[in-house]
């Protein structure tokens, strides 16, 4: 604290090189921005966190501008309060004033500014925006007419995903958000994070819906409507639903799709014991065998559809396995179909992910059996909560109750792919179990938990020193593979989430998502680890009776056809 | 494409600084920049192609099409403003059905706005492959068009 700033007749104590709205932030003053990401660059873009200095009576933008000691800010004078207002009318002027079709009616930003402005006429009248959805992608739907060219978009999927697959592109009124040559997202090197979504503060972004098809299957009595959702939903969804942060809702969340009518609720969690047994197997495989290390893990989409574009040289090194979604859809028109005497056709298997881009992974052709997809719709964790309204599910008043046999069990090595470093301790814990025999004296791994971008340590297993990596968040990656690429030897297994703190901070989450909600879902997993006495994937009742009756053993050949698969390069405009 | 790898060979230690100048070359060897050209320059200067695309949108002076057979220009200087060169640029464009920038599907005729092309006395006017067309009108603009497209039919 080595100076102090005048604003509105106070004296606030600043350090040297924070900007003017840190200090305000700080104090409890509140000024509304809109191109401003935390984290980020400032790029002074919008306009909309101007203050006044009484000294040179300028405005400035409070979000780029360092305090210092000879300003003497004004944050609400009557000069400040109408340009900002003035800012707004602009952007409704050429908006589509689609609010009430939108899909972030109630959760917009712009709505939310224009109504903290109070405008309540219509002063400018400009000619509203023209431009086709993208609807390219598998994952993400672009509507450019409601974008008000903050930017954010553009700097997360640089900045923090390291693809840079959009820009603004044009110049002045015809300025838009878009990819090279302004072709759909699908042609472009977007990995379907999601990211995007997460920052957008209008409907300009949205995931790809599929209401009306798993309507459309809840509604046909010839078809078996079963249900998974991913280690991270059960502890991310209660800020959606307006509860305390954090908390798990694991059985009332069963409760309530039993409730809409799905037939069977199993969770990925078990697939990802599942994928863990595999994955392991197949690290193991790799280590005696001489095969390709360090291993990758390739459960995230994003991060592969990253390496197929970016890394390519990298494929051999990514796990065969496929995600826990994948390998429990694939269990489910197999496995499961036997056992109920039905047709894989006859199944309709949902997804529940905290991802956007588990969309574009159901449906590529990898992912298929005989021409049948493994998973048929991917509902986010956001569109959950908007499906469960739908169908006057009262979360509030709900009894818990326990997921489907024999696909709902899981050990709590499973449920930590919910964070960062989750998949790989998971895995360690098995893989020191089918090495040495013996389980792990302590399972705990600290040194890769918690929510930095990356982790390293080293593990005795045995006479093994086994090195080990996680990255999370994909721009934070690059250097650790650059590292590989560049022949570093001394790790042997690598953990990569494409999103920040991995899939609890995933693009499918609750828009607003803060750090401290990210913590607060970590702890809670953390916390089923610690309480819960199955911790090993490879002691899980549910596991162990499915190889019996059906897999054989982990990388056996009817593993092989069902739950593995193999990536290569895919030419995208980079 | 050969020619691309000379242009590189200009900017040996490229970096940011050299990209507009970069592709100011490029437009001038092969008339306009290609995808596969934007690709290029993206993996010679370590530079996503998004970003590339978005800076060069944002000058006038690139297109991202071959130019057409005839390549109209349409001057938007002071003189043929006044004159009302925006009218002829509205027209053109109906005419065409294209816009500024952009080429005819059949690959005929290619439309691009400059500055004062040094014809002031005659404005508004236009130029067709560096052929001057003085005080254009809405009916002299479908008459030189049309001579154009009979040229072809021929
Ligand atoms: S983006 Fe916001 S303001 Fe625009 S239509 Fe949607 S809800 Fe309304
Ligand atoms: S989904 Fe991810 S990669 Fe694609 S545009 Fe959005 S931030 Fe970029
Ligand atoms: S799409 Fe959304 S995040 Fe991107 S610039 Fe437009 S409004 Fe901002
Ligand atoms: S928020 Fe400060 S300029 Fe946009
Ligand atoms: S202004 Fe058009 S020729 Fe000079």
């Amino acid at each position: 604290m080595d100076f102090t700033i005048n604003v509105n007749n106070k004296e606030f104590k600043a350090t040297q090189g924070e900007t003017i709205l840190e200090v305000l932030n700080r104090n409890g003053i509140k000024v509304p921005t809109l191109c401003h990401l935390k984290n980020s660059m400032p790029t002074g873009a919008c306009r909309m966190c101007v203050v006044e200095d009484e000294n040179t009576g300028k405005l400035i933008t409070s979000c780029s501008f360092p305090a210092n000691s000879s300003m003497k800010i004004k944050t609400h004078s009557q000069r400040v309060v109408e340009s900002r207002k003035t800012i707004i009318e602009l952007l409704l002027s050429n908006h589509p004033d689609d609010c009430l079709y939108c899909v972030r009616n109630k959760n917009c930003e712009l709505q939310d500014l224009s109504e903290e402005h109070h405008v309540r006429e219509r002063r400018i009248r400009g000619v509203k925006n023209s431009e086709k959805l993208d609807l390219s992608s598998a994952s993400i739907v672009r509507d450019p007419e409601k974008c008000v060219l903050c930017g954010r978009c553009v700097t997360v999927c640089e900045d923090v995903m390291g693809v840079a697959c959009i820009d603004i592109i044009n110049r002045g009124n015809k300025s838009i958000v878009g990819t090279a040559f302004n072709q759909g997202l699908n042609t472009s090197s977007c990995i379907n994070c999601g990211q995007c979504i997460m920052v957008c503060p209008t409907g300009a972004l949205t995931e790809k819906n599929h209401f009306a098809e798993i309507q459309d299957a809840l509604n046909n009595p010839a078809k078996r409507v079963v249900i998974q959702y991913a280690p991270s939903i059960s502890v991310s969804m209660a800020e959606e639903l307006g509860m305390e942060e954090g908390i798990d809702i694991n059985g009332i969340l069963n409760a309530a799709l039993r409730k809409v009518g799905f037939d069977n609720i199993f969770d990925s969690s078990f697939s990802a014991d599942l994928t863990i047994m595999e994955e392991s197997g197949e690290l193991v495989q790799r280590i005696t065998e001489g095969g390709v290390l360090p291993m990758i893990t390739s459960c995230c989409p994003g991060w592969v559809k990253y390496a197929e574009e970016f890394y390519p040289d990298l494929i051999p090194n990514l796990s065969s396995c496929k995600s826990p979604q994948q390998m429990l859809g694939a269990v489910i028109k197999s496995y499961f179909a036997e056992k109920e005497n039905l047709k894989p056709e006859e199944i309709y298997s949902v997804a529940i992910m905290p991802c956007t881009a588990k969309k574009f992974e159901a449906q590529r052709e990898e992912m298929t059996q005989a021409g049948i997809s493994d998973v048929d719709a991917v509902l986010t964790t956001r569109e959950l909560t908007k499906f469960l309204k739908l169908y006057g599910i009262d979360m509030f008043n709900i009894q818990p109750e326990l997921t489907d046999s024999p696909m709902g069990f899981r050990s709590t090595a499973g449920k930590l792919f919910g964070a960062s470093g989750g998949v790989m301790e998971a895995a360690i814990r098995t893989a020191h179990f089918s090495i040495t025999g013996k389980e792990l004296v302590n399972f705990q791994i600290p040194q890769i938990r918690g929510l930095e971008r990356r982790k390293e340590t080293k593990i005795k297993i045995g006479d093994l020193e086994l090195g080990v990596a996680v990255v999370n968040g994909m721009a934070n990656a690059k250097e650790l593979l650059d590292e590989i690429k560049n022949g570093r030897n001394d790790i042997h297994f690598v953990e990569v989430m494409a999103c920040p703190g991995g899939c609890i901070g995933g693009g499918g989450q609750h828009i607003g998502t803060s750090e401290d909600q990210l913590k607060a879902r970590m702890k809670t997993l953390y916390k089923i680890d610690e309480n819960e006495t199955l911790k090993v994937s490879h002691k899980n009742p549910e596991i162990i009776e499915l190889y019996d009756n059906y897999l054989g053993k982990p990388l056996g050949h009817k593993s092989h056809e069902l739950l593995h698969t193999k990536y290569k390069k895919r030419e995208v405009m980079i | 494409m050969g020619d691309i790898k000379q242009i590189f060979n200009k900017y040996p230690e490229a970096g940011r600084d050299n990209l507009i100048p970069l592709l100011q070359d490029i437009q001038s060897a092969e008339g306009y920049l290609s995808q596969e050209s934007i690709v290029k320059v993206g993996s010679y200067l370590n530079i996503p192609s998004s970003k590339i695309f978005g800076v060069a949108t944002f000058y006038n002076q690139f297109r991202f099409q071959p130019n057409g057979k005839y390549h109209i220009q349409v001057c938007r200087g002071t003189a043929c403003h006044v004159l009302g060169s925006a009218t002829v640029l509205q027209e053109l464009e109906k005419q065409l059905k294209v816009k500024a920038g952009d080429t005819t599907r059949d690959g005929l005729f290619s439309i691009e706005v400059v500055a004062c092309i040094g014809a002031c006395g005659l404005a508004p006017v236009i130029a067709i492959n560096g052929e001057f067309y003085a005080k254009v009108t809405a009916t002299s603009l479908a008459e030189i068009i049309d001579t154009y497209k009979v040229k072809e039919e021929e």
